[in-house]
């Protein structure tokens, strides 16, 4: 199966919650476990949240989440033209974070790269930051001769 | 009174809402501080019974809330933490921490 979206909303912190329901709704075609939605949720609220805080941290502005599908294969992007970063390797180091006024964990980046297969990261200072990731589904369990393997794992 | 905070003795309990967010957190995060700093609190408890959702930010307020209990002089504890929450938990390395209570649903605490 192949498909794809475009989201854009405006950087209000209300639309965390909107881009997890949106994401979890467009993979849903792709029967993944529960597990692979709150991956993928997890993931996208985190990337959603740093355009929102880091991005956009005087005004707001907006927001472009991408996602497409392909087969087994989700890439979610999302893309602000906010203020961006002029060291991405910093970062993305665990605990680093500029905004620890606002109690931020530091841990964005690396739930990023916990929860999904791939994560790449471009940005620049002024001209904002785009972020890409991928996610296999179903790698595994397959669904063999329509019987799903899972269920044979109970007996 | 706001239910979802409750002072019973000295234990500031919180129950955690369906989603902890950066939407979120910011009210928890406030209103959790302004009890800690007009009561006595001596422990501050987590009550995630309802949470189906946390990303990196209830990691935050939960260190948040640590790192001032530890200047007091108390404790920080999580509870029903359950599902998808436990590898939240796991991955950031709060369960290291704080004291994280698993529990099942048949612990009584849904009627």
């Amino acid at each position: 199966m192949t498909n794809q979206m475009k989201l854009e909303f405006l950087s209000k912190s209300v639309n965390e919650g909107f881009a997890r329901v949106a994401i979890a709704a467009f993979m849903s075609g792709m029967n993944p476990t529960l597990e692979e939605v709150a991956d993928v949720k997890t993931a996208v609220s985190e990337a959603v949240t740093n355009a929102i805080i880091h991005g956009y941290p005087e005004e707001e502005g907006t927001i472009v989440m991408m996602a497409e599908i392909e087969d087994d294969l989700l890439q979610v992007t999302i893309v602000d033209e906010g203020k961006g970063m002029l060291n991405v390797g910093r970062a993305m180091e665990p605990l680093y974070t500029t905004r620890p006024d606002l109690e931020r964990s530091g841990m964005g980046f690396a739930f990023m790269q916990a929860f999904m297969d791939t994560l790449t990261v471009q940005s620049g200072p002024g001209v904002g930051t785009r972020v890409h990731m991928t996610k296999k589904l179903n790698e595994v369990y397959h669904i063999k001769d329509g019987v799903d393997e899972r269920l044979s794992c109970l007996d | 009174m706001n239910e979802e905070f409750q002072v019973v003795k000295s234990c500031l309990m919180i129950r955690m809402p369906r989603e902890v967010d950066h939407h979120q957190a910011r009210r928890i995060r406030e209103t959790a501080d302004r009890y800690i700093e007009r009561r006595e609190i001596s422990h501050v408890i987590f009550d995630f019974g309802i949470t189906e959702f946390m990303d990196s930010s209830g990691i935050g307020v939960i260190m948040g809330r640590y790192k001032k209990m530890e200047i007091l002089g108390g404790k920080v504890l999580a509870i029903h933490v359950n599902g998808g929450l436990r590898r939240i938990f796991k991955i950031s390395g709060l369960h290291k921490v704080i004291e994280v209570v698993e529990e099942d649903n048949h612990g009584g605490n849904d009627q």
